[in-house]
C-alpha cells in the first residue's frame, strides 16, 4: 500500500480533508511567507484568549477537593455497603451466599448461623479489600439488594482490615434513624443532576 | 564627606537588595496566580487568605531542604555557580536610577546607587556575565540535562546578545548619552517624547531579546521541563536553587526597567501621576507582559531561536541604525 493510500485507508465520505498552505519553493517565497506572518498578528489571538479566560468572573474549574467534593454517579463502585430493611431496621442480608459464590477475586467471606427463630443470620461478613477489584458482581447478584457499592472513594487508612468487617460496612444505627440510609437506585440510574445536562433536542428551534 | 558617600552608597545598596529581592518573591506569588487565573485554575489557595502566604511557605521550604551536591560534580564550581545568579543580577541594578530625585529630611536622594556614564553598557556587560551561571553549574554537576542546558546557554548568549545590542544602539545614537539618567530626560517632554515612538523597531527588538535574556517563555530553551528535565538546574536543592530563581526574577525587574527607562519615558510624571508612580505602573504592566506571555505562547527549539536572532532580528536591527543614522544626518 503507498503512502497516499495508507494516510488516506479509512475516510469516510463526510471526512474533509485540510488543504495546507504550500511549502514554499524558493527563497523569495519562504521571505513571503515569513512576512505575511509576521504582520499577520497570529500571536495575539493567543494572548486575547488567555486575557479573556482571565478577566471572566467565575471561570474557575478548580474543585478544592477536601473542601467540596463531585458527586458521584449511582454506578459508581467504590467501598461496598450493606444496606438495612427500612421498616423493620433488621439486616437485609438472608445469608444465602451467593456474593461469596459469584465472587471473581475470592475476597468475601460469610458465616452464618441459625438464630433463636431458626432464620438465617449471618454471624461474620468480610471482604478482603486488598483483593476485591470493585467489579460490582456482588451487588448485582444480591437479591435482596443487600450489599450495594458506595461512593465512598476515600478508602486510605492505617491498617489493612479497615472497612473489611461487616459493622464497618454496615449502616450504622444512628445513620439508620436519622433516616439517612441511601438507599441504591440500581445499576444504570441516572445521577441526580442529569436533568442539568439534558440539552434541547433540534427539534425545539 | 567622603564618609557620608560611602555611608549613603551602602545604604542604597542595601535598601536596593531588600527590596528587589521581596518584589521578586512576590513576583513569583503574582506569576503562579496570573498563570492560573488565566489557565482558568485558582492556583495557591491554602496558606493564608488567597494563598498569599504561600510565599513563606515557600522560602521556609528551600531553607530548610536538604542541599544535595552531587558525587562526581566538581565541587567548587557547583557550589558557586548558583550564587553568580542573583550577584550579577544585583549588580547590574546598581546603574539604573529608579525613582526621580526626592527630598528626605531635607537631605536630597538619588535613587540610583552609582551614576557611571557608560550605564547601560554595564548593565548589559554585568546581565550578560549572569549566563555564567547556568553555564558553570551546568557544565560542573556532571549530568546530561544539566550539560544540554549548559550547551543551551551558549546558543541562547550568541543568539540574544547580539539582538539586544545592536538594537540599543539606534536610540543611543539618538541620544548621544549612555546614562540612563541622560537618556531618562531626553523624554521630559511627555508622551510624545517617549523613544518608543521614534524607535518602535527598536522597541519590539529589545522586548524579544530581553525576553531571551531572562530565559523567560518563547525562549526559555535553557531549562525547558519537558525536553531537559529542568535544564542546569537539575542537580540543585534547596537554596542553591533558590539563588537562581532569585536571579531570574531580579533579571526580570532589571529589563522591565531598562525597557521602561530607554522607551516607555521612565520616571517622568505624566499628568499628575507622578514619576515613582508613573515608573511602577510601566514595570508591573511589563511583567505582566512576561507572565501573560508565559501562559500564551508555546516555546522556540534552540535552532529556531538562532535562525529568529540570526537572520531575521539582527538584519532588522541594523536596517532600523541604517535609517536611524540617515534620518540623523
Amino acid at each position: 500500500m503507498s503512502l497516499e493510500q495508507f494516510s488516506k485507508r479509512d475516510a469516510s465520505p463526510g471526512y474533509i480533508f485540510y488543504n495546507a498552505e504550500p511549502t514554499p519553493k524558493s527563497g523569495w517565497e519562504y521571505f513571503k511567507r515569513g512576512f505575511s506572518r509576521a504582520i499577520k498578528g497570529e500571536l495575539f489571538v493567543g494572548l486575547k484568549i488567555v486575557l479573556v479566560e482571565m478577566l471572566r468572573k467565575g471561570n474557575s474549574h478548580t474543585i478544592s477537593y477536601p473542601q467540596e467534593k463531585i458527586e458521584m454517579a449511582p454506578r459508581y463502585r467504590a467501598i461496598h455497603k450493606l444496606l438495612k430493611l427500612q421498616e423493620s431496621g433488621s439486616e437485609r442480608c438472608i445469608g444465602c451466599g451467593l456474593c461469596e459464590k459469584i465472587c471473581i477475586a475470592n475476597c468475601i467471606r460469610m458465616e452464618t448461623k441459625l438464630d433463636e427463630n431458626s432464620r438465617k443470620e449471618v454471624s461474620q461478613y468480610t471482604i478482603n479489600f486488598g483483593r476485591c477489584i470493585f467489579c460490582g458482581y456482588c451487588a448485582e447478584v444480591c437479591p435482596e439488594l443487600a450489599i450495594v457499592h458506595s461512593g465512598d472513594y476515600e478508602n486510605a487508612s492505617e491498617q489493612r482490615a479497615h472497612f473489611g468487617l461487616k459493622e464497618d460496612m454496615l449502616t450504622p444505627l444512628d445513620e439508620f434513624k436519622a433516616n439517612k440510609q441511601k438507599e441504591f437506585p440500581g445499576f444504570g440510574a441516572l445521577s441526580d443532576d442529569a436533568d442539568s445536562f439534558v440539552k434541547k433536542t433540534p427539534l425545539a428551534y | 564627606m567622603d564618609w557620608a558617600i560611602v555611608i549613603e552608597t551602602v545604604i542604597k545598596a542595601i535598601v536596593v537588595l531588600a527590596v528587589i529581592a521581596g518584589m521578586a518573591a512576590f513576583a513569583t506569588y503574582i506569576e503562579r496566580k496570573v498563570l492560573a487565573f488565566m489557565q482558568r485554575r485558582l492556583g495557591p489557595m491554602n496558606v493564608g487568605p488567597h494563598g498569599i502566604l504561600q510565599l513563606a511557605a515557600d522560602g521556609i521550604k528551600l531553607f530548610t531542604k536538604e542541599d544535595i551536591v552531587p558525587q562526581n560534580a566538581v565541587k567548587p564550581i557547583y557550589k558557586i555557580a548558583p550564587v553568580i545568579a542573583p550577584v550579577t543580577a544585583f549588580t547590574a541594578m546598581a546603574a539604573i536610577p529608579f525613582f526621580p530625585e526626592f527630598t528626605l529630611f531635607g537631605y536630597t536622594v538619588t535613587p540610583i546607587v552609582s551614576d557611571i556614564n557608560v550605564g547601560i553598557l554595564f548593565i548589559m556587560g554585568v546581565a550578560s556575565a549572569g549566563m555564567y551561571a547556568p553555564l558553570l553549574a551546568g557544565m560542573s554537576s556532571t549530568n546530561k540535562w544539566a550539560l544540554l542546558g549548559a550547551a543551551r546557554t551558549v546558543i541562547a548568549l550568541l543568539s540574544f546578545e547580539v539582538v539586544s545590542g545592536l538594537a540599543l544602539l539606534a536610540p543611543l545614537m539618538m541620544i548621544g548619552s549612555l546614562s540612563l539618567i541622560d537618556i531618562n530626560d531626553y523624554q521630559i517632554g511627555g508622551i510624545g517624547s517617549w523613544l518608543v515612538w521614534s524607535q518602535p523597531m527598536a522597541f519590539l527588538l529589545f522586548v524579544i531579546a530581553g525576553f531571551a535574556e531572562t530565559n523567560r517563555t518563547p525562549f526559555d530553551l535553557i531549562e525547558y521541563e519537558a525536553e531537559i528535565v529542568s535544564g542546569y538546574a537539575t542537580d540543585y536543592s534547596g537554596m542553591r536553587w533558590g539563588l537562581f530563581f532569585i536571579g531570574e526574577y531580579a533579571n526580570m525587574i532589571t529589563i522591565s526597567f531598562l525597557v521602561s527607562i530607554i522607551f516607555l519615558g521612565g520616571y517622568n510624571s505624566f499628568w499628575i501621576i507622578p514619576g515613582a508612580i508613573m515608573i511602577l505602573i510601566k514595570i508591573s504592566a511589563f511583567i505582566f507582559l512576561f507572565l501573560w506571555v508565559r501562559a500564551a505562547w508555546p516555546h522556540v527549539r534552540p535552532d529556531q531561536m538562532m535562525w529568529l536572532c540570526w537572520k531575521i532580528l539582527m538584519p532588522m536591527a541594523l536596517i532600523n541604525i541604517l535609517i536611524t543614522g540617515i534620518v540623523l544626518i
